[in-house]
């Protein structure tokens, strides 16, 4: 028996020993930056990203860690989230020390608020100025201190041309009752809110719990209308036909449309989200020079490509831009025009109440219709009393009986 | 055996389709060609191919296998000596110790999460240096991977009959080789289911694993972060492969135990 798991656990290994990657190295710029100081120090980076973030080798495409550890001799512990607020929780508590993150817009203008994220030294991370002017110094880093900018992309309807009539170029759309059952909507509060607040001519980012609650009222009047509240499952519904129009990122709504030609994608006309995700170091790093040359690789121009290829977000790094191929670098979704750009807005960081008081309506329209939640919870409770009772009860009753 | 009537095996297929055919759907989708988990295109093995040359995966992998490993083996010894020690105590004693390890059961596992993390920041603070990694995620699944061995194998020491370990010892054993010849074989049984479900705990775990793993992560973590792109099929090729492993080393010990009892059965 022994012998037989050996063997099936020693095949095991052998198929994993037999995945040998052959690439030629990446070709950095040459601008006397010094790769190799760090090389024999046994220094080990920990690097936090999104899932499926970055380029690893699949498809063909380069590993972009694995050429970083051959270039500095610096060794790469990659590690990913699947939110900024889970992200956020892991740093604030102190319960892990990274070296380098790739939070989004609001997200750097919080955690530099509250002194999470060290301020950069430019001098190690000349590439910087491969970054278009236009993404830096934002709202959330007025200075142009704490981040470097890593991907960028806008929010958009993406929608199926033979389940919808005519053209779309407005949020009313998700509203509209002809789709009712077939419009998908975010899972998630900031950016459903910021859909609601856009239809309604509001800012995205509210300034008093009036404009939360004017929102909230928006997301209920369209809840009959609506699939689902859904996040990735968007793909494969979108890709099937399963539904009809939903809102997502333009990156990976290009995707979508590679998978199936009907879907088309539209800009609102009342303008939307512009989001940046961009490299920070947080303030905890043991590892600044090192985190600061690992940025300073995924800005080189091979790199950047590569990332922007997988990923499928738009890049702001200038020359990889250019090298994209035509469809994509003169495309009206990755790359839109200055007008459309002009009518888009960043989040900004919510204050305290009211980013509770978007919890708690978010909440509400979660649940709003979907009868008996208010009770639950007093019902549930009386019935563990009464169950506790019961029990008591029937002990004693046993007990008197067995005293006899 | 009386035969199944037709409602009873209609009862059954269902049961065991609402059990089998999510499985089922995920290994044909890891075959799939694109990416879509709605549309099959094709059939291919690319997925496999990639999964094995995917590091992050397979690090992933990697640390859950051997933190499951150790956790289970150090989690089961320590339960089994824990419940021997809880077996011999006076009863009022043993009442309080049985619903302390209760606690850690009926706690949600966020709660268990955080106050775990939240030890350990003060613990860094206090002593400083790096402690956030392998040794706090192994104290964490050990942590609550006890509690089930205890609930396993105590059941299982209550059957066992006293005078079984006073004879060993009546016949010249010392009390550490009458707990090795008498009692361990005993409640040996208890002892490995409880080792089991500690490893598949332990591989389940995701949100105690989320707090205490520090910058090291999981499969279920690595899994979990695909969500905002996308989980790609490579997921759902690992996924095939540790089902058709699980479901072989079962089907291997199944078919051992039923020779052993046609021998035994010989014998008679």
């Amino acid at each position: 028996m022994k012998k037989k798991v050996g063997c099936l656990l020693s095949v095991l290994m052998l198929v994993l020993m037999l995945s040998v990657p052959a690439q030629a190295a990446v070709e950095v710029r040459d601008n006397g930056y010094d790769w190799e100081r760090f090389k024999g120090q046994d220094i080990t980076l920990n690097v936090y990203n999104w899932g499926l973030y970055i380029s690893d080798g699949s498809d063909g495409g380069m590993d972009i860690n694995k050429e970083f550890e051959e270039l500095t001799g610096i060794k790469v512990n990659y590690t990913t989230y699947d939110t900024n607020e889970s992200m956020y929780a892991k740093i604030k508590s102190g319960g892990a020390e990274y070296d380098v993150i790739v939070p989004s817009d609001y997200m750097i203008g919080k955690m530099a608020s509250e002194g999470l994220l060290a301020k950069l030294n430019f001098d190690n991370i000349p590439n910087m100025d491969l970054i278009g002017d236009q993404y830096k110094s934002r709202d959330y880093d007025p200075n142009n201190e704490y981040c470097v900018p890593y991907t960028w992309g806008v929010v958009g309807l993406i929608y199926n041309t033979t389940m919808v009539e005519g053209e779309i170029d407005s949020w009313d759309a998700l509203w509209d009752e002809a789709y009712a059952g077939n419009v998908l909507m975010f899972n998630n509060s900031r950016d459903a809110f910021a859909i609601a607040a856009k239809r309604i001519g509001l800012s995205m980012n509210p300034t008093t719990v009036e404009e939360i609650e004017q929102m909230a009222e928006e997301l209920k009047t369209q809840k009959s209308v609506v699939q689902a509240y859904v996040m990735d499952e968007i793909f494969d519904k979108m890709e099937g036909g399963e539904a009809a129009i939903a809102p997502y990122y333009a990156g990976d709504a290009i995707i979508m449309m590679e998978e199936n030609p009907d879907l088309a994608f539209a800009i609102p006309k009342e303008g939307t989200n512009y989001f940046v995700d961009a490299m920070c170091i947080p303030a905890t790093s043991t590892n600044k020079e090192a985190a600061e040359m690992y940025i300073n690789f995924l800005c080189e121009t091979e790199v950047a490509l590569a990332n922007c290829e997988y990923i499928g977000y738009s890049t702001p790094q200038v020359e990889a831009e250019q090298l994209l191929p035509d469809e994509l670098k003169n495309s009206p979704i990755m790359y839109p025009s200055d007008e459309v750009l002009a009518n888009t807005e960043t989040f900004n960081v919510l204050p305290d109440d009211l980013s509770a008081a978007m919890d708690a309506a978010w909440s509400e329209v979660k649940s709003f219709d979907e009868a008996g939640n208010s009770w639950l919870i007093p019902v549930v409770l009386v019935v563990a009393v009464i169950l506790v009772v019961v029990v008591v009860w029937r002990k004693s009753v046993k007990k008197k009986r067995n005293d006899y | 055996m009386r035969r199944m009537g037709l409602l009873a095996k209609v009862y059954m297929v269902l049961i065991f389709s609402f059990m089998y055919v999510p499985i089922a759907v995920m290994a044909v989708f890891s075959f799939n060609e694109s990416k879509s988990r709605s549309n099959f295109t094709g059939f291919t093995l690319s997925w496999y191919r990639n999964l094995f040359r995917n590091d992050m995966i397979l690090s992933a992998l990697g640390l859950s296998l051997v933190i499951a490993l150790v956790a289970s083996i150090i989690a089961t010894v320590l339960g089994t000596m824990a419940s021997i020690g809880i077996h011999s105590m006076r009863r009022g004693a043993r009442n309080v110790i049985m619903n302390i390890s209760y606690m850690p059961v009926i706690n949600p596992e966020i709660i268990t999460g955080v106050s775990m993390m939240l030890l350990f920041v003060v613990v860094k603070n206090w002593m400083g240096g790096k402690i956030f990694g392998t040794p706090t995620l192994l104290i964490a699944h050990i942590t609550f991977c006890v509690p089930y061995v205890i609930f396993n194998v105590s059941p299982k020491l209550r059957q066992m009959d006293v005078r079984m370990w006073e004879a060993a010892l009546d016949l010249g054993c010392t009390p550490v080789q009458a707990f090795f010849k008498v009692v361990l074989p005993e409640i040996m049984p208890a002892v490995l289911s409880s080792f089991l479900i500690c490893l598949t705990y332990s591989i389940d775990d995701f949100i105690i694993s989320y707090f205490t793993s520090g910058t090291l992560q999981t499969l279920p973590i690595a899994i979990y972060s695909m969500t905002r792109k996308k989980v790609s099929p490579e997921i759902n090729a690992l996924s095939t492969i540790m089902f058709v492993v699980i479901l072989s080393i079962i089907l291997l010990v199944n078919a051992n135990d039923t020779r052993k009892q046609k021998k035994l059965a010989s014998r008679d």
